[in-house]
């Protein structure tokens, strides 16, 4: 028995039996489960540590040899499995509430399955073809075969696939910068490409257009999830090249890098968020500062800034869960999610209303909600560092905020004697109440989430030590 | 062996600005598939006959199922009729123009980079990524997007296969390949679905 057998096989066979299941409410349940107890398996099973389970003793290997490589789950790496599982299980579960389930569970758990090889392939930077795969799996996670396109998917598959040569050539470039570390003009193309390889993958700006075409043009659940999966392990296998390069470590023009980057990322989706219309496009905006928060995460120093940026991790997971089902659930209930059609919906609507505020105010570092711990450590480390970085960090939340307000004060006009109503059906409102307490509890009590994350920063050799 | 590369650099650079040109979708999937063999051609310089052979089997594939799913459509995409940028084949030959002087003038530079892959290699490569990126700017066109991916991917596994050797990464890049063109396919379906339903 190994790591990757577990992990990363047996959900990738689970998936494709579940491919032709049609009923919404058994593929809710078993994706789940099946993503739940993985979950468990990864937070409680050691790896290459012998255990014992009623008589068998058994001990479950790290590694696995594929043609000719290695996939290599590490003990340290565990948590974060749980974590990817835990999560993923929270839009399985939320599936059959939003309708989406006999697409989001068989290809979601492929997608989820080929982003933890993506983890644990060795060599590491082989990590890009498997986030490549997972990139076409979600073409028709994306679009039914009886839709137009539009072109926000074409922008989604060119930019995500023009990313992976740009990663994999400057794996093989920083391999030429170590044999000869004072080349100092292969260092910066390196450097470069890698950064242009980034920003594809992480849809660093400019090239997040395709974010908010995709939430008008698809199911706001199906793109919450690919929005909460992608740019999470891509980040963390960003932060593997920092971990795995000591000169890149050190370089103080990539920590500025990272710190631009980041501030832009959270700038323009602030700003941006503040000025948009359209209820899809607010949380496409949000959710490119989001990855702009964990950006600047990797730039601060990585003692503080890994910590931060595994604490972004649950409330950005459960964050944008809660949003895109509300989203759904407005969806269902307006023409469109453009602010003319969806007033005073609060009064029709009261849970999906409120979770959409909620998951907002989240993001945009409201106190006492699941977003804010780790956005107020973040800010408080930036302006140790620099004052100017710190503001630009506040003028970005001051743009999220006011896209959240703006997004309450339309939801809450309503005409003056309109009842209220419970449109929900019981299981949206179950699912979106859970999230909800689930917000207030990572905001409230962010050490709960700590007994996950303590052990994360081990998984890396370098950073957070 | 040489002079066998350089005809596969012609025969790569008469594909590759036909793919800009033609507007029939069928002399598309054969420009994109005499393509792969130029491609074959220049993989051989680095890598042994069984490896290299993976790839052109993995693009044909790739060429059929965007060739099979087209033929399956009515006679004019509904896609082809939405591009607002320039039609004129002047225009693109003018600019494919431009890409191979880009070309010729970065090759000896990347060449020295590329632990002196050969200037065939490195020029074809080069040409096949450039060329597929002026395809990518130039049309919205779900098929030519296949194709200009596909062409981009071509030039980076030319050069990418000069410096690595793994049969998982030869998998897997023949893997993404079929990949793109299955999810081209499905994308060339969907577009077409209202086409097909009756008034």
């Amino acid at each position: 028995m190994n790591a990757p057998t577990i992990w990363i096989i047996a959900p990738i066979f689970i998936a494709i039996l579940l491919l032709p299941v049609r009923n919404q409410r058994a593929l809710s349940i078993i994706g789940g489960l099946v993503t739940v107890l993985l979950a468990i398996a990864a937070q409680f099973i050691p790896i290459e540590e012998a255990f014992r389970f009623g008589e068998l003793s058994i001990k479950i290997d790290s590694s696995l040899a594929v043609l000719g490589r290695i996939l290599e789950i590490k003990p340290a790496e565990g948590s974060l499995l749980a974590i990817i599982y835990g999560a993923t299980a929270l839009w399985f579960f939320g599936a059959e509430a939003s309708k989406t389930a006999t697409r989001i569970v068989p290809y979601g758990l492929l997608i989820t399955a080929f982003m933890v090889a993506s983890i644990a392939v060795e060599p590491f930077l082989f990590a890009a073809l498997f986030i490549e795969l997972a990139v076409l799996l979600s073409v028709p996670l994306l679009t039914r075969i009886n839709q137009p396109p539009g072109r926000g998917i074409v922008r989604f598959l060119i930019y995500q696939t023009l990313a992976m040569p740009f990663i994999l050539f400057s794996g093989w470039l920083l391999a030429g910068v170590e044999a000869s570390p004072g080349d100092i003009a292969l260092a910066a193309q390196s450097a470069s490409v890698l950064g242009l390889g980034f920003a594809f993958l992480l849809a660093v700006f400019p090239f997040y257009n395709w974010i908010p075409m995709l939430m008008e043009e698809a199911p706001p659940f199906i793109v919450g999830f690919l929005l909460w999966i992608l740019p999470t392990v891509t980040i963390i296998f960003g932060a593997g090249f920092l971990d795995r390069y000591s000169w890149l470590r050190s370089s103080p023009q990539l920590v500025m890098a990272l710190q631009y980057a980041g501030l832009l990322m959270i700038v323009t989706g602030g700003l941006w968020a503040a000025t948009q219309r359209h209820l899809g496009r607010i949380m496409a905006y949000s959710s490119i500062a989001e990855t702009g928060f964990s950006i600047l995460a990797l730039s601060l120093d990585p003692r503080l800034g890994i910590p931060i940026l595994f604490l972004l991790l649950p409330a950005r997971a459960l964050g944008l869960a809660v949003w895109s089902l509300s989203l759904t659930v407005i969806k269902d209930h307006s023409e469109t999610l453009r602010f003319g059609a969806v007033r005073g919906l609060l009064r029709s609507v009261p849970f999906a209303s409120t979770g959409l505020v909620l998951a907002s105010l989240s993001t945009s570092a409201f106190p006492l909600l699941a977003g804010f711990p780790a956005r107020l450590a973040l800010w408080e480390n930036l302006s140790r560092v620099s004052l100017g970085a710190a503001l630009w960090l506040g003028i970005g939340i001051i743009g999220l905020l006011t896209s959240s307000f703006r997004t309450m004060a339309v939801l809450s006009m309503a005409e003056e004697y309109t009842s209220w109503e419970l449109g929900e059906d019981w299981l949206q409102g179950i699912m979106l109440g859970l999230g909800m307490i689930g917000i207030f509890v990572l905001g409230l009590f962010p050490q709960f989430v700590q007994y996950f994350l303590s052990n994360l920063p081990a998984m890396f050799e370098h950073l957070g030590r | 062996m040489s002079t066998l590369a350089w005809i596969a650099v012609i025969l790569i650079t008469v594909t590759s600005v036909g793919l800009l040109l033609a507007r029939d979708w069928r002399w598309l999937i054969i420009f994109l598939s005499a393509q792969y063999f130029g491609m074959l051609i220049l993989t051989l310089l680095h890598w042994p006959l069984g490896m290299a052979s993976v790839k052109v089997v993995a693009g044909w594939m790739s060429a059929a199922i965007l060739g099979m799913t087209r033929s399956g459509l009515p006679r004019e995409d509904k896609t082809e009729k939405q591009s607002v940028l320039p039609h004129g084949r002047m225009f693109r030959l003018f600019a494919a123009g431009i890409v191979v002087m880009v070309v010729a003038t970065a090759t000896p530079r990347v060449d020295a980079v590329m632990a002196n892959a050969g200037f065939a290699v490195t020029s074809g490569g080069l040409l096949l990524i450039g060329m597929g990126l002026l395809h990518l700017g130039v049309t919205d066109q779900i098929l030519r997007v296949s194709i200009g991916l596909m062409t981009v991917l071509a030039g980076f596994e030319v050069l990418y296969a000069t410096v690595e050797r793994s049969i998982l990464v030869a998998a897997l890049l023949a893997l993404i390949n079929l990949g793109l063109a299955l999810a081209g396919s499905y994308l060339l379906i969907a577009s077409n679905a209202q086409t097909e339903e009756p008034a």
